[in-house]
């Protein structure tokens, strides 16, 4: 045993019958036959990660870590749809995916892709023990999930340390591609400031100066960027004032506490910040304690299934900032297209989860198959040209200096239920931002990317 | 941020949060106190009241009967849990039972998210007990204020039951010795059965006429029973008048730290439940030696 470690370490014995087997018990297995090119392969691109262990077969694996329990579950299954339809689609060269990513040819450069996916409960020590195990049994090339910037951030880390790409699902906090931004990831989604920065001039504009506010705030990395984010834009350009923040931990169920300290705080606006079912129940309790609809509910980032769940009679007339609504379909084709293949598949209209699922494969098959190799490295360089490339709304551009997705906002009102036209018609989009109007500076929350290797 | 009016209605918050943890706390402890058995389903049984209220309620339009049918149906549950599952691990040690209960617990969450999914569910308040009441300090939601009265309704029953009748003293009996109830030439098997269905119907029933506050979940059940675990620990293990202090002491505690900081209002609450352990590890109400 001892003898055979110091015949590898010994540069005089090293032959290349040598190198290849301690690449080998590196964890990549050489294909027979390829003689030459896998020499320099193995010479100029040493093993990485899952690569090229993860690709050498006919199927390469995604995987995603999603809540399918706990607060956030609905809007996992909601995402966990879109990461299914898109790798569908893939497969199965949909004219909506040839025209999200052209080079796409029933797979990704040769190989069938294949979606595994796993509970997380929106906990990122779950989410990270489901990544670990896909890598273990699918060497998988691409990991994403969250529903929770928490999984987000843990995940982010992750990835860097094992060298693989991760895109996260739902993820609303700064820090994902600011303070907590890594190398290998990338974030097609709108987060806090860019919804801050696009609810904020309508609320000024419908509103008008000096208003008092009361924030709900989970206690978690979203939610203390988002509060602080809405709240320095409505101070800063409004003189608006926060008179409570009350925080509270992810996956509450009476709010009845906060809700009396906000009822006792003079407050005419709740900005409510939490998410998922911590949402809908704070906003109906808010009801039953009379605070709505004294006071105007605000949602800063936009929840899916928000007015399905809590009620027209509470959704009505509230703002949101969102990534997608569906009858963006009247504007936007692609989205037209997407909207109707998912509705097919799954009989209900996709909320902007599985939009923003959808498009991140999408843009990761493009940078694949544009790339022409599953190399990490050249993957994220491809990426970081930041060149322009088409989304459901409209073309948008990755920032190579914190790898976040410059896209429009959209800015709805719920309607009264009057006014829908069909039982999913909850929204009405009333304004547009575009991405680099609402963006900040891609060094303003801190984001060093990290190595390539 | 203090002020009186706040204050005032911050106790009050606690005061209806505390009724409803101590009903559910009680229905754990008697199941402990008699049983020996920590039931961790305790949780998942709360949250299935919540949903056979909601099916019934959603067939009959009446709150009533949604009421009846979320206490009946987990007694029901409760007692066939015990006659085919729980009796077969009185005798095995304790972590045999933990595992067993907190399976089930696992078991009949999954079950009712594989029929009804992960969307939440409400069940509307009676009319009458919808809308608002001015309290003169803050307006109240009418129902919470029901609420109150229905769970204090609910623990004078239990206590009439555990106090006043003959099964309650056998009952209270089977808690201070099982054995001996037994020698007695009481059939105690029968009389376990019995405690775990008044157990469990306490938590259904809690379930659901907690429903119309917080709408129904499959994990509804998952922190009300680390909530009612505390309860039981401050209150004092197999103590009812244990389980209802310590219930409404939980509730005070979560609503006023919640006034100054809601942050720290479950870390206070832990606090208080170890200074209880440190000081009185047999709980405020509960008898030193007990099992």
């Amino acid at each position: 045993m001892s003898q055979s470690r110091d015949s590898k370490l010994n540069p005089s014995r090293l032959t290349r019958r040598r190198m290849l087997q301690a690449t080998g018990a590196g964890g990549v297995t050489m294909v027979p036959g390829l003689g030459h090119m896998g020499w320099a392969q193995a010479q100029d691109k040493p093993a990485i990660g899952t690569w090229p262990a993860g690709s050498q077969g006919n199927t390469v694996y995604v995987a995603a870590a999603v809540p399918l329990t706990g607060t956030y579950a609905v809007q996992g299954a909601d995402e966990l749809k879109g990461w299914e339809l898109a790798v569908e689609h893939i497969n199965t060269n949909h004219p909506l995916m040839k025209t999200l990513a052209p080079k796409v040819n029933n797979g990704v450069l040769g190989k069938k892709v294949e979606l595994k996916s796993a509970d997380s409960a929106a906990k990122p020590n779950q989410a990270l023990q489901a990544a670990q195990t896909f890598i273990n049994q699918n060497k998988v090339i691409l990991l994403t999930g969250s529903t929770s910037s928490a999984v987000a951030v843990a995940m982010n880390k992750f990835a860097q340390r094992e060298k693989i790409l991760y895109m996260p699902g739902i993820s609303g906090s700064n820090d994902t591609t600011g303070k907590d931004c890594v190398r290998y990831g990338f974030r097609q989604g709108y987060f806090g400031e860019m919804a801050a920065n696009s609810i904020g001039p309508i609320l000024l504009k419908t509103f008008g100066r000096d208003r008092k506010m009361a924030f709900m705030t989970p206690d978690y990395t979203y939610g203390h960027t988002t509060t602080e984010s809405t709240e320095r834009f409505l101070r800063d350009k409004g003189g608006w004032k926060t008179v409570t923040n009350q925080v509270s931990p992810l996956g509450t169920q009476d709010f009845s506490q906060y809700l009396t300290n906000i009822a006792n705080s003079g407050a005419e606006f709740l900005m409510n910040v939490n998410w998922g079912r911590d949402a809908v129940l704070s906003s109906q309790q808010a009801k039953q304690f009379g605070l709505l609809p004294k006071m105007t509910l605000v949602l800063p980032y936009q929840i899916p299934f928000f007015a399905k769940e809590a009620g027209v009679d509470i959704s009505e007339g509230v703002f949101a900032a969102t990534d997608f609504w569906w009858t963006l379909e009247d504007k936007y084709p692609l989205a037209k297209q997407f909207v109707e293949a998912f509705q097919k598949k799954f009989g209900y209209r996709p909320e902007w989860g599985a939009e923003n699922a959808y498009v991140s494969f999408a843009h990761w098959a493009r940078m694949v198959t544009e790339t022409g190799s599953f190399y990490p490295p050249d993957v994220i360089k491809h990426w970081e040209k930041g060149e322009k490339i088409p989304s459901l709304v409209g073309d948008v551009h990755y920032r190579p200096e914190d790898h976040q997705c410059v896209r429009p906002v959209f800015v709805v009102r719920g309607k009264a239920k009057k006014d829908m036209r069909n039982a999913e018609d909850f929204w009405e989009v009333v304004d547009t931002q575009r991405g680099e109007d609402v963006i900040q500076s891609p060094t303003a929350f801190g984001c060093k990317l990290g190595d390539y290797t | 941020m203090f002020t009186w009016g706040n204050f005032i209605s911050q106790c009050f918050n606690g005061l209806v949060l505390g009724a409803l943890l101590a009903l559910i706390s009680s229905g754990l402890t008697i199941i402990y106190g008699t049983l020996g058995v920590l039931n961790l389903a305790h949780g998942a049984m709360f949250m299935l009241g919540g949903y056979a209220g909601w099916v019934a309620y959603t067939y009959t339009g009446s709150f009533i009967v949604a009421v009846a049918a979320g206490a009946i149906f987990v007694m029901l549950v409760g007692v066939v849990t015990e006659r085919l599952i729980i009796r077969h691990f009185y005798a095995r040690p304790h972590e045999d039972q933990l595992l067993v209960t907190f399976g089930l617990g696992i078991v009949f969450v999954e079950l009712v998210r594989y029929f009804f999914g992960s969307l939440s569910k409400t069940v509307p308040p009676p009319q009458a007990l919808a809308g608002i009441t001015p309290l003169g300090f803050m307006v109240y939601p009418t129902y919470r204020l029901a609420l109150l009265g229905i769970v204090t309704v609910a623990l004078l029953a239990l206590y009439f039951i555990l106090y006043r009748t003959r099964i309650g003293m056998i009952v209270r009996a089977g808690i201070e010795d099982a054995v001996m109830v037994d020698s007695l030439g009481i059939n105690i098997q029968k009389v376990f059965m019995l405690v775990f269905g008044i157990g469990a119907m306490a938590a259904g029933f809690a379930g659901i006429v907690n429903a119309p506050v917080v709408a129904v979940a499959p994990d509804v059940g998952d922190a009300i029973l680390v909530q009612t675990f505390v309860v039981v620990v401050i209150g004092g293990v197999g103590s009812f008048p244990g389980a209802v202090l310590g219930g409404l002491i939980a509730g005070e505690i979560i609503s006023l730290t919640s006034m100054f900081n809601p942050a720290y209002s479950y870390v206070m609450l832990f606090i208080a439940m170890t200074l209880v352990l440190v000081l009185r590890p047999y709980g405020l109400l509960g008898t030193v030696g007990r099992e």
